[in-house]
């Protein structure tokens, strides 16, 4: 093994560091490099003095500055509050149905309760508020328990049928299949006149006993016409909007087992001025009276 | 420079160099670990928090079964569009009695840690069962099956005694009465008032997929529906520094 330098002349020192042979230059760091390494130290120890860093016996420092996420997104929430709040407090002292006709509250009004929407409600009742199944479509003028700006705001307000709110809209159907209310053949007598209020009926024959028994199990509810009764969230069956299907077998599943749809009340998690926007804002989606 | 000549005994001595390296990796642990066991800010106090139901237990299993923190986060981080969008920001004493925690880091779906209470059970079997027919636009997979698979809670009180054994405060009439609190419920017509006593008042019993027997659905929607409801936000004074 030859222990023969292989160093040049103006080559720089070596580490001394020796492999078979092969040595390692000891190149200075660049300068620039150097510097900037030196540098990041000191930010390093400056940045744990301003901000929130070291943990002690019992929590951490608090760091000079006084930063602090939650501070920080408190400070944000309460700028954004305040600037909103002289619009806010005019939007709750406004008549609902006054908002509309005032044309800078109607438009921060739409605009908030669009995002309200968004937030909140599109999940059931659809980003375009078209709804699914089950989940009324909004952008009609078929109204379950009234369209006026103000029934709207009472809906969202309580919601229908939960357990949050006193004063949610609550109404039952009778389950009449599975309560034994109505014979099978009832049943299907009383969907074939269903269906024949808002078009064709599956078997035309059955219509005339299906009216005897919707006069004597339904109309109080549906009314005698069968275009339903608001006040129960009863509806409307004669105009062929369907909120869970219109065909034969979902009529006759609607009839056997009952519907019970649930909406949340929403005083509960927004802010009345929220529930007034988003219900301006539905109002205006096209069905609203 | 005598300490850093020496530095050469470390560097050609390969099991001293692992041990000396295993040492400094410990003391940045330490001192990035240790504080948050004994520090009395690392939990906060809150009111309002107890253990799951062995219901709700069971949903949490189904939860981390299927994956669902894959795609949906627990975790509202301290921001003003999350805590517009989702409510309060998370406390870490909300996750407390969670082993593990399911905070995730990806939301492919929106962040659950506030769901509880925000649809209908009604909607949740719905969209459980076809997320699209209530959201159109959602990739959600369908998980319709899980209210096709029942469940009888046999070992429901096993897994109460495993948290106990953690340090969740179950309590041995608990584990004992946890098959008869899981079938009660998901049963309205059934006598729940020993799992009101146990757990408190305003836990849920419903039948929360809207069919007879207790299916997975039912565990899960009882999971959801209690999700971010449990402290008593009223009596929350947030402090800053934390």
């Amino acid at each position: 093994m030859s222990k023969k330098s292989q160093k040049f002349e103006g080559d720089p020192n070596t580490t001394g560091h020796e492999w078979d042979g092969i040595e390692e230059f000891d190149n200075p760091m660049p300068r620039w490099w150097l510097w900037t390494f030196y540098a990041t130290m000191i930010w390093g120890v400056l940045y744990t003095v301003a901000y929130p860093a070291w943990p002690l016996i019992n929590g951490a420092t608090a760091g000079v500055l006084g930063w602090s996420t939650r501070g920080d997104v408190a400070a944000e929430i309460i700028a954004v509050e305040e600037a909103n709040a002289p619009v806010n407090a005019k939007l709750e002292a406004a008549e609902l149905a006054a908002i509309a006709e005032d044309p800078e509250l109607g438009s921060y009004a739409v605009s908030a309760g669009s995002a309200v929407f968004k937030t909140w409600c599109a999940q059931c009742h659809g980003s375009g508020a078209a709804g699914a199944k089950g989940y009324p479509n909004l952008l009609d003028d078929d109204w379950l328990w009234g369209g006026s700006v103000e029934d709207i705001h009472a809906t969202i307000t309580h919601g229908i049928r939960n357990e949050d709110s006193d004063d949610a809209r609550y109404s039952e159907m009778p389950a009449f299949g599975r309560d034994e209310l109505l014979e099978k053949q009832e049943i299907s007598q009383v969907v074939n006149y269903v269906m024949s209020l808002s078009g064709e009926a599956q078997d035309a024959s059955q219509v005339e006993a299906g009216s005897v028994v919707f006069a004597d199990n339904c109309a109080s509810c549906h009314a005698d016409d069968g275009t339903g009764d608001r006040l129960q969230g009863a509806p409307d069956l004669a105009d062929a909007i369907w909120l869970y299907g219109g065909d034969y077998a979902t009529l006759t599943e609607t009839v056997t087992n009952s519907r019970y749809g649930v909406m949340p009340a929403w005083n509960t998690r927004l802010t009345e001025a929220e529930i007034r926007a988003v219900s301006s804002y539905v109002h205006q989606l096209g069905g609203g009276e | 420079m005598s300490i850093l000549d020496k530095h050469k005994i470390l560097e050609t001595n390969a099991t001293l160099l692992l041990i000396f390296s295993f040492l400094v990796v410990t003391i940045g642990g330490l001192v990035q670990i240790a504080p948050l066991f004994y520090l009395e800010n690392t939990i906060e106090k809150v009111e309002g928090m107890r253990p799951y139901t062995p219901l709700e237990m069971a949903g949490r299993e189904v939860y981390i079964r299927e994956g669902c923190y894959v795609c949906h986060s627990q975790m509202i981080r301290p921001m003003r569009d999350e805590v517009e969008r989702y409510g309060h920001y998370s406390l870490a004493a909300e996750s407390m009695y969670d082993r593990p925690f399911q905070w995730g880091s990806k939301r492919t779906g929106p962040d659950l840690a506030r769901v509880g209470g925000r649809y209908s059970d009604e909607w949740h079997a719905d969209h459980l069962r076809d997320p699209q027919a209530v959201v159109p636009e959602s990739v959600m997979p369908k998980y319709g099956f899980l209210e096709e698979k029942k469940i009888d809670g046999r070992y429901i009180g096993d897994l109460l005694a495993t948290n106990a054994m953690l340090g969740t405060p179950y309590t041995d009439e608990m584990i004992e009465a946890a098959q008869a609190d899981f079938r009660a419920q998901a049963d309205p017509d059934s006598d729940y008032d020993g799992l009101l006593e146990r757990y408190g008042e305003d836990i849920n019993v419903r039948n929360f997929d809207g069919k007879p027997g207790v299916s997975e659905a039912d565990a899960l929607i009882a999971y959801l529906q209690m999700l971010g409801t449990l402290v008593d936000f009223s009596t929350f004074t947030p402090d800053a520094s934390r």
